[in-house]
């Protein structure tokens, strides 16, 4: 798939949550060819390292994509002044998002499991198979809830955790994940979030038997795969290789990630 | 308008414009043909090769720092028959100047790789002698004027292929090195390669970099640079390459002043994949501003007081 590397005009932008903002960016060029799961690698004025912000959401028809991200430092906070009406320079769509199957049986679905800021490049991925997906949002309390209303709007079922029990379910986003593979109507589990919480879903979807991918985090470079600084260790037929988490993922296949 | 003349010419190799892309930032070009056409780069210096595979260090393998960035990526490269195979028939159909940067552990291993490179159509080497990254080899050649002229002597003893040698700034005296570098054969010298550093995250108290220890890059770096190659025009006959956080065209005609004949963009192409051709754009309207017909007309043109 090709990418750009433009500027592009903001046409939203919310407040979602204390640090976290949400930008609707017009483009569509990108949003043509942009899928859930990939990213886009945005210029900051001043910095040498451009930010790497996952895909949350893109509206073919209106040729826009959503961003969601937290304020983590220098650099995301000035990216977070930008308004409506502000331009965004950035290098997207890019690396490879989840795998989405065409279709689906009406008695089968799919899990999305975000753990935070991660619960972002899920939505696009939920969306795409609606009533049939079960999304569980992992929070560390109630006023760290994003999007779970986006979610629902898509008609796709919420279990909404906090660490804190502040809301819903009380730890982590294991516990309801063990339970609704017990129902064994599940196809595909697609994650994203802190590392161990990878981790450990990977490790329960094996057990489950259940396909899983996920969507990695790492400091990057040039985005497009050629700097070779943000390597991931990926093994595939029991061979060790380092890969690009910007080339060959962000998503990769749970088994195969060294986690 | 009069015709203007970008053409530079490194080591007997003819460059259309004297911007090239460094090692390290580009790979093997082709994750930029989305952009466009690798020929409208001067040349390309591919990523640093090295006999056999090379997986690279544990990341992170980056960190940011003000004007700049650490990297410790450890020379992660497919090796030099793939790249042979695989990547040149496709560099030199799509690419102008082709050069290929290597590195070895020993003089051995650097000789090894220039044997089998001479073999192709490949239009240039660049003697990495300079990585911060790697234990063995690389930088550890570059710091004395013995490494660097048992090196080049090595490699130049097996390839008549234009030679241009890559110093690290790790050093007291650059200059020194470029002597001895030229003094076995060398055809060019290029500089700087990146300056090492650190940094703390001082929350977990863990250096940023898994390697604890890295090559600083980008516009913080680019007054050494400037320094060095100014310094090694004045004591070399040959060919200097200036980089090292060139970020605009202006940058690249100060360094062509200060004695480049050709400049390589490195850090700016991360920040800004279109880094390059704003280069280029820049450096045609500086010479239609000023009148300067050829760009070599430039080179080492400094003043100095």
């Amino acid at each position: 798939m090709p990418y750009r590397c433009g500027s592009y005009h903001v046409i939203e932008k919310t407040a979602i949550s204390a640090g976290v903002y949400s930008y609707a960016i017009l483009c569509p060029e990108v949003a043509v060819d942009a899928r859930p799961g990939q990213f886009v690698h945005i210029k900051v004025e001043g910095f040498t390292l451009r930010r790497p912000v996952s895909i949350c959401d893109i509206d073919h028809k209106n040729g826009s994509i959503r961003i969601v991200f937290e304020i983590r430092g220098h650099g995301t906070a000035k990216l977070a002044d930008a308004n409506v009406g502000d331009n965004i320079d950035m290098i997207a769509p890019l690396g490879n998002g989840f795998t989405l199957p065409d279709g689906i049986a009406p008695d089968r679905r799919v899990i999305t499991v975000g753990g935070g800021i991660g619960v972002a490049p899920l939505l696009g991925a939920a969306k795409a198979f609606r009533e049939n997906a079960t999304a569980i949002l992992g929070f560390r309390s109630y006023d760290k809830i994003i999007l779970a209303n986006d979610f629902k709007q898509s008609d796709v079922h919420v279990i909404t955790c906090t660490d804190d029990g502040s809301v819903g379910l009380k730890g982590t986003v294991t516990t309801p994940l063990e339970a609704e593979l017990a129902k064994n109507d599940t196809d595909m589990v697609y994650a994203c979030g802190p590392q161990p919480m990878l981790a450990a879903i990977v490790r329960i979807c094996e057990k489950a038997g259940v396909k899983c991918e996920v969507s990695l985090e790492q400091r990057m470079g040039c985005g497009v795969g050629a700097c070779a600084v943000c390597a991931c260790g990926i093994t595939r037929q029991d061979k060790e290789y380092m890969l690009m988490v910007c080339k060959d993922g962000p998503v990769f296949k749970g088994e195969e990630v060294l986690l | 308008m009069m015709k203007r003349d970008l053409t530079v010419t490194v080591a007997g190799v003819k460059f259309p414009n004297p911007v090239i892309a460094a090692s390290g930032v580009y790979g093997f070009g082709e994750y930029y043909t989305d952009l466009y056409p690798l020929n409208l780069l001067g040349g390309i210096s591919c990523k640093g090769l090295t006999l056999n595979k090379r997986n690279g260090n544990t990341p992170p393998r980056v960190a940011e720092t003000p004007a700049g960035m650490l990297n410790s990526v450890g020379l992660q490269n497919p090796g030099v028959d793939t790249f042979i195979n695989t990547n040149l028939p496709r560099l030199k159909k799509d690419g102008n100047v082709i050069i290929a940067n290597i590195a070895g552990d020993t003089p051995e291993d650097y000789a090894e790789i220039a044997k089998r490179l001479s073999e192709t159509d490949v239009d240039m080497l660049e003697v990495n002698i300079s990585c911060p990254n790697v234990k063995k080899g690389g930088a550890a050649w570059g710091i004395s004027t013995e490494g660097a002229a048992l090196v080049t002597k090595t490699v130049r003893a097996v390839t008549k292929k234009p030679l241009m040698v890559k110093l690290t700034p790790n050093v007291t005296d650059v200059t020194e090195i470029a002597k001895a570098a030229e003094s076995e054969g060398a055809d060019a010298i290029s500089l700087i390669n990146t300056l090492l550093g650190m940094r703390i995250d001082i929350r977990t108290k863990r250096p940023v970099l898994h390697r604890n220890v890295g090559g600083l890059s980008g516009p913080a770096v680019f007054p050494v640079a400037l320094r060095m190659v100014w310094q090694v025009a004045g004591a070399v006959k040959i060919d200097v390459v200036g980089m090292g956080g060139i970020n605009s065209a202006e940058d690249a005609v100060e360094m062509m002043y200060a004695g480049a004949k050709a400049v390589q963009i490195g850090t700016a192409i991360i920040s800004d994949p279109l880094a390059p051709l704003k280069i280029i754009g820049g450096i045609e309207h500086y010479m239609d501003v000023n009148r300067i017909r050829r760009i070599t007309e430039i080179t080492g043109k400094v003043e100095p007081w």
